[in-house]
């Protein structure tokens, strides 16, 4: 087939730029989309828009900066990377700074950041580079080693504490252990201790608050107008909006304000309510579309680091999604984690889009010599 | 520590393990959107209209709108109850930063006394939270002002305007109109066994006393709703459906303000009431008690002070006396006993008694005492109503017996309530044996039925009690009940009510009734003895009457009454009950008078005035037709 000579440029444009043009089209798709409900949701507020669009900037240009930089680097830096972002964490906990209620936050004198987004990109990092060292797949005692590479941060985030991130660095380093090829007999086992593990952690690991919210989350009619309001206020929301939806502009949950966390955590109520269940529809085909391109993009990668750690990145990014629909929907407990690329805020989209730079740099710079 | 043994990787077979891994994780993903799905399905499609119901619920709010409340004329259409727009300024606690700070501004600001203060904090405790509470109940303009330009420095406080009762001639109708004020818990607990609640979901105030409580179901209205949409913060943001409430009913009342009027001038600086009623219908006329005080006051809410004044004033201007003043009828009732006495063949028109001043039974050492100490000679029952003869009425009633007395006078009325549209009405006591043997624990004596003949012995009647008992034997047993309401003014006219007409008295002979009409008649024009004479001299038209004085201290037997020497709250009650014109009567009287002395030169004369008014009234009304 012939090619005219623009579309050849266009092709090489990207390509000079180490940019995955098919996952770019997805990426744009979603912020756009995320724009117009965050302009429904914040109640037409141009100074909202102006500041995401900024973020999105931001976000944008730490993606095609790290889509620049060779996978092979990314493995070198992993150890680095991981044991400050450890060391980090530690000092959250010891002198870090407390928002809403938790010790997140890490305050540089010119900054603040939240040394957890790192470990997000770090803790996968890590244990890809740790199993690709060894043939696959892993074996025991390697997977025994990767799972405590997982558990430590995983814990010292749970101790903040912040529930959602620690399930997204835990579900991170397991998806590289399971891509490594997990054994099946493994997983069966430890998915029968996580069960046995469950009341133990209910006595001993959980704060009241993340009780609470369980509680809230299994019966959220016990108390209407206290804890159980958001869930049902979202379902409501969520409900109300039926197949086709109110419309644009028309959600009577968002725009009256009944619906609490609008244009964050609880931004695809909005969506489900405007756009109803046609434009659910389209959204998750449209998640899904990142998806399988990310898939694609690992198993296509060169080496096993570099396939590794993009499979994990994919499946963290759906992990987001799954987790935000479920709780705003009431299949899972409220534990405040966004609806990727979509809701309003700035810390975990800058590390998502980082994360879709490094897949680009995988999917983009291959050495020529390994065919 | 040996070298870890490289092995040759088979990246062919690690690149298809991955393969393999990410397409399970791939199947992993799809199963999940579908549980994703399955849910998102439920709430949007399969429960879509429960929640799009609760959306709705959440969005949609029903407010009350309060009706207007009916307006209330005189029966000429002159306008005795109205609605005014007042301005109220208004806080609402939890919206205010410092609420100390702020009264004490507001205070200074807008010159608010203390006391009212005290009384915001009051109110304030028995509000129900985020509800105003008023800090001033009416704004003059200078206030308004004042507020207007400062209130950016308030925030939660604010001026409404309301619709509130107005009695544009203030005391001279209170004890007949009552007044609103604000709903209070007793009135809450009330409306909710009435299953009225709802209906006054809007309404600030409520009838608390006089006709506008009696008639409140009338005059209060249907609510009507707004269909709003709001804000979870319950802000309004536009109306979606109004349903206009229905106002209250016009009221149309027997009274005559011109009427009312006079007997408030003629009771100036006396303690009593006057009552004047229609005797074609039981309509009142007018109803006056003296002192009165301003009902508007307690349509703002009336300051403390201002009540416990009202509370301790020793003449008690809270009273309605012409309903609630029990008082012993005196010789006001010896028409009606003289009645009796013939009815039951004791007298004959004609049969005479000799009356030296006093009267005495055999074996009995007591000596009842005539108000003449010479005695009025020989007299008939004529003479005895028309000089007042109290050794006659000692004779009949010792002769008639207080059970057949009791039977009688009940059905003139007394000692029930007369059925007049008010709640403030007193029963009074029309005492019997077994009365005596429940309240008292005695049983009756021979003393106690000779007394009665001149309306004493724990005998006590309303000034209201008393009219309708004369219209009764001036109607010749026709017995209506008094009433205040006269109909109600309908868009297609006015709809009268018509008269509350009971069981009339039983008459055998009514000679008998034309001999007790003819007495009292020469009790207003006989020109020699009539005790009402003086006071009814030169009339247009015929009137007929019966003076009262009733002694509230007992004299010895051998002493002289000084009214000079009787401290002034035991000095007699003057008592007038008459009707005119004679002949066909239309209007009844009734005047009461504390402590002011004889009846006849006293109570009569108020009478007079009333009567006179209304004839004068009826003249120019003729002439002018």
């Amino acid at each position: 087939m012939q090619r005219t000579k623009l579309e050849t440029d266009k092709r090489s444009l990207l390509n000079r730029m180490h940019i995955d043009g098919w996952l770019l089209l997805g990426l744009l798709t979603l912020m756009s989309l995320g724009l117009c409900v965050i302009w429904s949701a914040g109640g037409k507020d141009l100074a909202l828009i102006e500041r995401q669009v900024i973020r999105l900037a931001f976000a944008i240009g730490v993606m095609v900066l790290l889509a620049q930089i060779p996978p092979g680097a990314f493995r070198r830096v992993s150890v680095f990377f991981y044991v400050s972002g450890l060391l980090m964490l530690i000092a959250v906990l010891a002198v870090g700074t407390v928002g809403k209620g938790a010790q997140r936050w890490l305050d540089l004198g010119f900054m603040r950041f939240q040394p957890s987004e790192i470990m997000k990109l770090a803790v996968p990092m890590m244990v890809a580079w740790y199993v690709s060292k060894f043939t696959l797949p892993t074996k025991l005692k390697d997977v025994f080693i990767g799972f405590v590479m997982v558990l430590v941060p995983t814990l010292l985030i749970a101790k903040q504490p912040d529930l959602g991130t620690s399930l997204l660095i835990a579900s991170s380093g397991l998806f590289v252990i399971f891509l490594a090829g997990l054994s099946w007999k493994l997983i069966g086992f430890c998915t029968l201790a996580a069960g046995l593990f469950t009341p133990i952690m209910w006595l001993f690991l959980m704060q009241d608050y993340q009780k609470q919210r369980v509680l809230t989350f299994l019966n959220p009619e016990s108390d209407p107008l206290g804890s159980g309001y958001h869930i049902i206020q979202s379902q409501i929301a969520i409900g109300s909006g039926g197949i086709e939806g109110k419309g644009w502009l028309q959600g009577t949950q968002s725009q009256l304000e009944f619906l609490p966390e609008r244009h964050t955590d609880f931004i695809f109520s909005v969506f489900s309510e405007e756009f109803g269940f046609i434009g659910i529809l389209a959204l998750l085909a449209l998640y899904l579309f990142i998806i399988i391109r990310g898939m694609l993009i690992a198993v296509r990668a060169q080496d096993a680091y570099s396939k590794l750690l993009a499979g994990s990145i994919t499946l963290t990014f759906f992990v987001y999604v799954f987790v935000n629909m479920g709780m705003v929907s009431g299949l899972l407990p409220v534990v405040g984690v966004p609806l990727p690329l979509v809701s309003y805020g700035g810390t975990s989209m800058v590390t998502l889009m980082a994360g879709f730079g490094i897949l680009m740099a995988i999917s983009t710079q291959k050495r020529l010599l390994s065919r | 520590m040996p070298p870890r043994r490289i092995a040759i990787r088979d990246h062919t077979a690690e690149a298809n393990l991955v393969a393999r891994r990410a397409f399970m994780a791939l199947i992993l993903v799809g199963i999940m959107l579908l549980v994703l799905l399955n849910n998102l399905y439920k709430l949007q499609v399969t429960r879509y209209e429960d929640y799009q119901t609760r959306a709705d619920g959440n969005r949609i709010k029903l407010l009350p709108v309060a009706p207007n409340r009916g307006l209330i004329y005189d029966r000429n259409g002159v306008l005795l109850a109205e609605n005014r727009p007042v301005f109220r300024l208004e806080v609402i606690p939890e919206q205010v930063d410092n609420l100390d700070d702020t009264l004490s501004e507001l205070a200074s600001l807008l010159s608010i006394d203390a006391d009212r203060l005290d009384d915001f904090r009051k109110d304030m405790a028995s509000q129900r939270r985020f509800k105003p509470v008023a800090l001033l109940g009416s704004m003059t303009e200078e206030q308004m002002a004042l507020f207007a330009v400062n209130q950016h420095r308030f925030p939660g406080v604010s001026i409404e305007a309301r619709l509130k009762r107005f009695y544009p001639y203030a005391e001279a109708l209170t004890h007949v109109l009552g007044y609103v004020a604000r709903i209070n818990k007793r009135d809450l607990q009330k409306l909710a066994v009435e299953g009225q609640e709802a209906n006054y979901a809007a309404t600030h105030d409520i009838g608390k006393l006089g006709v506008e409580k009696y008639h409140e179901a009338l005059l209060h209205g249907e609510v009507g709703y707004q269909e709003v949409e709001v804000n979870s913060r319950g802000k309004i943001l536009r109306t979606l459906r109004f349903e206009p409430p229905t106002p209250g009913q016009d009221l149309i009342l027997n009274i005559d303000i011109r009427l009312q009027q006079a007997a408030v001038k003629a009771l100036e600086g006396q303690r009593g009431s006057v009552v004047m009623l229609d005797s074609r219908d039981g309509g009142v006329l007018a109803m006056y008690s003296n002192p009165s005080y301003d009902p508007n006051l307690f349509v703002h809410g009336i300051s403390s002070k201002n009540y416990n004044a009202l509370l301790a004033n020793k003449n008690k201007p809270l009273i309605n006396r012409a309903t609630q003043g029990q008082y012993p009828p005196a010789s006001t009732i010896k028409p009606h006993l003289a009645l009796l006495g013939l009815e039951e063949n004791v007298i004959t028109p004609t049969s005479k008694m000799l009356d030296v001043g006093k009267y005495t039974l055999p074996n009995v050492s007591h000596t009842w005492r005539d108000h003449k100490a010479t005695g009025h000679g020989y007299v008939d029952v004529t003479k005895a109503i028309v000089v007042s003869c109290d050794t006659f009425f000692y004779d009949l009633a010792y002769r008639l017996g207080i059970d057949r007395i009791s039977d009688f006078m009940q059905q003139f009325g007394f000692g029930d309530y007369t059925g007049i549209d008010l709640y403030e009405e007193a029963d009074g006591i029309m005492p019997s044996r077994g009365w005596k043997k429940a309240a008292r624990n005695e049983p009756w004596y021979i003393g106690d039925t000779i007394i009665i003949g001149i309306g004493q012995s724990f005998w006590t009647a309303t000034p209201l009690q008393l009219a309708t008992s004369i219209m009764e034997l001036a109607n010749r047993g026709i017995h209506y009940h008094p009433r205040i309401l006269r109909g109600e003014l309908q868009p297609t006219g006015i709809e009268l009510l018509p008269p509350n007409e009971s069981e009339p008295l039983r008459i055998n002979k009514q000679s008998n009734v034309d001999v007790v009409l003819h007495a009292m008649q020469e009790v207003v024009n006989d020109p020699v003895h009539g005790t009402a004479r003086t006071a009814f001299k030169n009339t247009d038209y015929v009137s007929a009457g019966k003076t009262g004085t009733a002694q509230l201290f007992q004299i010895g037997e051998d002493e002289e009454y000084d009214e000079k020497k009787v401290a002034a709250h035991l000095r007699d009650n003057a008592m007038y009950v008459g009707y005119a014109p004679y002949d066909a009567p239309e209007v009844v009287v009734a005047v009461a008078l504390e402590n002011a002395g004889g009846g006849g030169s006293n109570a009569a004369p108020i009478a007079r005035i009333m009567m006179d008014t209304y004839f004068n009234q009826a003249k120019e009304t003729h002439a002018a037709n």
